[in-house]
């Protein structure tokens, strides 16, 4: 039987210096299919990331080798699955450095997460009148569970504003804070426009007036390393697949203290110590938040995902990506009549826009008969495009495997887009 | 050509340019909105009946070059047909949109055959029909939201 001794004991190659950029993308296999007869420029990574090979094979393996149910039976294949399965949690705790494993709940993604954290420990903790404060940047993932809240307990829902360039206004998220104020929520990173957000600042601001804090960062962990610690909030959710992993998981960190007090989420297996009609006790954290049969496969295939993150390293793929942005801006300023949707001074390699006279919806068609794929419409974030009074943009999301080749093919299939409609 | 070309013909350019029929109607007998949120785009569609016949039809709302087109093309071919053929007209238009072969006694379609291209693009198809659902609810007089999905 293999312990788990032996699934740590995977060789690190640490890429040091500059990405290699033409390397990383082998690693990709979709990458080198053709879309409508030109090669794929995949610049929708805010939807969703491409997997690598050694995601993928983490998935065939573990079908092929170690399928079981977990946490059930004495068999091998039982002890193994769980022990991959744990082992999954444990790259998690140490990919966003949380001090305890047992902080680590699995979710099918980062919606999940806000739904779960919505649904207990705010649940409980909220009395009508209460407030919860959210942002004018947030994914329609992170307003609709607080307005469902808000339904059930009376709470009122209040909104910190953004400015022209789509950056949080610092003063009036500070000003909105107050006695009543016992939940505040807010993106680490706007998958809409890619504002990173003070995140730091933010939860040491809404901690001093014992707000408890909770970051989406589904858009945050694909692009940088994050700290749950350094940046001291209470909980933080995000996605396994907007980080080069499967769909259908994702992680909530929550604070030990905060997740041992909190009521269960869902009822069933898994989630209990012992059943009676009369009586039934709870599993342990992270446990009694993992009603059912979780998604084992796609969690181990998350673990390879952080394994293989962390190999390509996130210094170098903070500089690809920064690159890729400045690059990218100075590229879309040459298009005739392109307006840049969010310009913020501290934003991740998201371009999001729209062009005179051009729907969002056409130049996405268009783009596509050139081969690159970019999001258009509201981004899941309706707010935001109201905000700026407009019905839709063109997004164009970057991950490290993108070239400056791409951002080319991109500017080029714009004029033909400009040239169709001039 | 690019393949692009295919489905931005000029004629549609052209409405989507200078959309015909594009402002409200104090007249209407009746009018009818419809939203598709795939994009957020909106539509009002607003008629005129007189004897069965339509004899003027108007539509409200900014929406990608294909929404606007098929919403001015779909007024000039609507606009002094009975409401049985307009009903025919939706049908066939349907029909060409989503790859269907036409019956015998099938309108012709004339202008309306410029959209033949839209059906190879799926995620598009929402775009030409959304105007069409909205008038024949118009013309049916109901007053509820018509939506793509």
């Amino acid at each position: 039987m293999m312990t788990s001794t032996q699934i740590t004991a995977k060789p690190v190659r640490q890429r040091s210096s500059a990405l290699d950029v033409q390397r990383v993308r082998r690693d990709f296999p979709i990458l080198a299919r053709q879309v409508n007869g030109k090669p794929l420029v995949y610049l929708d990574n805010a939807a969703t990331s491409q997997k690598p090979q050694a995601v993928i094979d983490a998935l065939v393996r573990y079908y092929t080798d170690s399928n079981a149910n977990i946490h059930r039976g004495v068999h091998t294949l039982s002890v193994r699955a769980t022990d991959l399965y744990e082992h999954a949690r444990d790259r998690v705790r140490a990919f966003i450095n949380a001090a305890s494993s047992k902080e680590i709940v699995f979710v099918r993604g980062a919606t999940e997460g806000v739904n779960l954290v919505a649904q207990t420990h705010a649940r409980a903790r909220l009395r009508a009148g209460d407030e919860i404060m959210i942002t004018n940047l947030e994914h329609h993932s992170n307003i609709v569970p607080w307005q469902l809240l808000c339904a059930q307990t009376g709470a009122v829902l209040r909104i910190a504003p953004i400015n022209d360039e789509g950056e949080l206004i610092f003063e009036e998220f500070e000003r909105l804070l107050g006695p009543r104020t016992k939940i505040v929520s807010f993106t680490h990173v706007s998958n809409a426009l890619g504002t990173i957000n003070p995140v730091v600042k933010m939860t040491e601001l809404a901690h001093r007036i014992g707000a408890t804090v909770i970051i989406d960062g589904a858009q945050a962990v694909p692009h940088a390393k994050v700290d749950v610690r350094a940046i001291g909030c209470d909980f933080y959710v995000f996605s396994s697949h907007k980080m080069f992993g499967p769909t259908g998981v994702g992680a909530v960190y929550g604070r030990l203290e905060l997740l041992e007090a909190m009521p269960p989420y869902q009822g069933g297996g898994e989630m209990i110590k012992s059943v009676t009609f009369e009586n039934t006790t709870y599993n342990d954290v992270p446990h009694k938040f993992e009603a059912g049969t979780p998604n084992i496969a796609g969690t181990v295939g998350f673990g390879a995902a952080i394994d293989y993150l962390e190999e390509v390293g996130f210094d170098a793929i903070a500089e690809h990506e920064h690159n890729l942005l400045v690059n990218g801006t100075e590229r879309l300023s040459t298009i005739p009549g392109l307006r840049l949707i969010g310009t913020a001074r501290d934003k991740a390699a998201v371009l999001s826009f729209v062009v005179d006279g051009i729907h969002p919806h056409d130049i996405g068609t268009i783009l596509d008969q050139h081969g690159v794929a970019v999001r258009t419409g509201q981004h899941c974030a309706q707010p935001v495009m109201d905000r700026f009074g407009i019905p839709a943009t063109v997004r164009a999301s970057m991950a490290f495997y993108n070239t400056r080749e791409e951002i080319d093919s991109l500017a080029a299939a714009l004029r033909h887009a400009v040239e169709v409609f001039g | 050509m690019h393949e692009a070309e295919d489905l931005y013909q000029e004629m549609i350019l052209d409405h989507y340019r200078r959309p015909r029929n594009r402002r409200a109607m104090e007249t209407a007998d009746a009018f009818a909105e419809g939203y598709n949120p795939l994009c957020g785009d909106r539509v009002k569609v607003y008629v005129q009946v007189e004897d069965g016949i339509v004899k003027d039809v108007s539509f409200q709302g900014a929406g990608c070059a294909i929404s606007t087109a098929s919403a001015s093309l779909m007024t000039e071919s609507i606009r002094g047909k009975s409401l049985e053929q307009a009903r025919a007209l939706f049908n066939r238009f349907h029909g060409l949109i989503t790859g269907e072969p036409a019956e015998n006694g099938a309108p012709e379609l004339g202008k309306l055959e410029v959209f033949s291209g839209v059906g190879k693009y799926p995620a598009r198809v929402k775009c030409a029909t959304l105007v069409w659902h909205t008038v024949n609810a118009a013309l049916e007089n109901r007053k509820e939201t018509v939506t793509t999905e």
